[in-house]
């Protein structure tokens, strides 16, 4: 037996928030490798639905000024897990734009490694949450900049909106930076919906579920916005959000 | 058209409205004045609904319906309209998706068909020329980077497409320059100054009802209708006060 094939523990703090019983029915998960060419670009939109768990191991390597637009609808069944490791090399760009929407006792989690390993990459990562129920959302993601690796742009935009006060969002953004001369930024937010916001909307005439609806599909626009796919990505989510309200 | 009767509420434990009585008839347009903590924007929310504003009692009826007992968008498809005087900003939901919506939920609760894009833009843009409102404004999301003006007729643009029966306009002239006064007040009269429709303007000052002539003013003060009077009532507020009036 390898040591890849363990299934992991809570100690290890990729997994901490998982649920290990429905990981273990996955497990071991082959990890998908995405290699983009010097000078290439790529893009891919991976949605989680439906009632089985489910979850997926990305290992993306840039090349040379390559470019990679991923997006990620996390909103599948009782567990959603969707890890990515991203390698960057000289002048790559990787943008992440996920959103993540669970209910009742749903366990979802992105779990992100961005390593800019050469100078001048940046990456970007908009993460996106809404949980209710007694659901359970959590992202963490790692920004490494290696030594050398100067003129780095690293950003993460992570924000989460409870429904319910019984539904946790657990958010870790991490920079963990070897070099000098870099730019990197992170923001992080946990809140519920604004409830002037949506009296105004109700008073217009808008059923309390829809109302919520419309903040809800403005909060996660963002994870989508200019996605090759962002049409059926926004119909998803848009599905996804109804089965919360 | 709208009925109160000795309403009176309370907010966080402390009543605010006490057994204030008021009926409004179509084709009427009412200006309730006061001084600051009067209940004037209390009197607005409690109409319409909103959340923590717990009435004690009395009642309202709209139409031969208990206004009270709807939740707020019931009260909107029934025909009533709230402007706001702080409008809410609602970032990444545009002003037409936002007012499509609820215009046609609105239709939805009257068991009316929905009105189709086309119809719509062209029922936008007949209200934001009403208003001189340019159309790009109304694709950007509701009220944010508006200034205080700009929200206002946005407002107003609001009340034209969702063509309500009462609007109860809770100082609409606060924030408003000369123009955009006169923009807004010829806006209230085009849209509502109908013998089917009733406004009911809660005003500090005398400038608004220049434009929009009230058939009727109130004094609120301490959670009550204290004096009632024709439009001279709102000179007579603004040369003497509150204090001397009622």
């Amino acid at each position: 037996m390898t040591t890849a094939a363990l299934l992991p523990t809570k100690a290890d703090e990729a997994f901490r928030y998982a649920d290990l019983a429905a990981l273990a029915t996955l497990w071991p998960l082959p990890a998908e490798a995405v290699d983009v060419a010097a000078g290439e670009s790529g893009s891919l939109s991976v949605v989680l639905a439906g009632d089985a768990p489910a979850a997926r191991d990305l290992a993306i390597t840039l090349g040379e000024g390559a470019s990679y637009d991923l997006r990620l609808l996390n909103a599948g069944g009782a567990y959603g897990r969707i890890a990515v490791t991203v390698r960057l090399a000289k002048g790559a760009k990787f943008h992440l734009g996920a959103a993540q929407l669970g209910g009742g006792d749903q366990t979802l989690e992105i779990v992100t490694e961005v390593v800019h390993a050469e100078p001048d990459a940046q990456s970007s990562q908009v993460v996106r949450s809404v949980l209710a129920g007694h659901a359970t959302g959590t992202y963490l993601g790692r920004v490494v900049v290696d030594r050398g690796a100067v003129g780095t742009d690293g950003e993460q935009s992570i924000r989460a909106m409870l429904l319910d006060r019984t539904a946790t969002a657990n958010a870790r953004p991490e920079l963990e930076i070897y070099a000098d001369d870099v730019k990197c930024a992170h923001g992080c937010a946990v809140g519920e919906l604004d409830a002037q916001g949506l009296f105004y909307l109700q008073s217009r005439g808008l059923p309390p579920a829809e109302a919520k609806k419309l903040m809800l599909q403005a909060f996660i626009a963002e994870a989508f916005v200019d996605a090759p796919e962002e049409e059926v990505l926004t119909q998803a989510a848009l599905q996804a959000l109804g089965g919360l309200l | 058209m709208l009925t109160i009767s000795d309403l009176s509420n309370e907010i966080a434990g402390k009543a605010i409205l006490k057994g204030l009585s008021l009926t409004i008839n179509a084709g009427e347009i009412h200006a309730i004045m006061g001084p600051n903590g009067a209940g004037k924007s209390t009197l607005a929310y409690t109409l319409g609904g909103r959340p923590g504003y717990a009435v004690t009692g009395g009642s309202a009826t709209f139409d031969g319906q208990d206004l009270l007992a709807m939740d707020p968008h019931e009260r909107a498809a029934a025909g009533l309209f709230l402007g706001f005087q702080y409008p809410v900003e609602i970032p990444g939901v545009s002003n037409l998706q936002f007012l499509r919506e609820a215009l046609n939920a609105q239709r939805k609760q009257r068991g009316e068909e929905p009105l189709s894009g086309g119809a719509f833009l062209k029922l936008a843009r007949e209200k934001a020329d009403l208003l001189r409102m340019d159309m790009d404004m109304l694709k950007r999301p509701v009220n944010v980077g508006f200034s205080g003006g700009e929200k206002k007729r946005a407002e107003m643009v609001q009340m034209g497409i969702l063509d309500p029966k009462l609007a109860i306009l809770d100082e609409t002239d606060s924030g408003l320059d000369i123009d955009a006064l006169r923009i807004c007040g010829e806006g209230i009269n085009a849209i509502m100054r109908k013998p089917d429709k009733a406004v009911l303007l809660i005003t500090h000052y005398q400038r608004l009802l220049d434009y929009v002539k009230p058939d009727f003013v109130h004094v609120l003060a301490g959670g009550r209708i204290v004096r009632s009077g024709g439009a001279e009532l709102a000179h007579e507020l603004e040369q003497h006060g509150y204090e001397a009036v009622a």
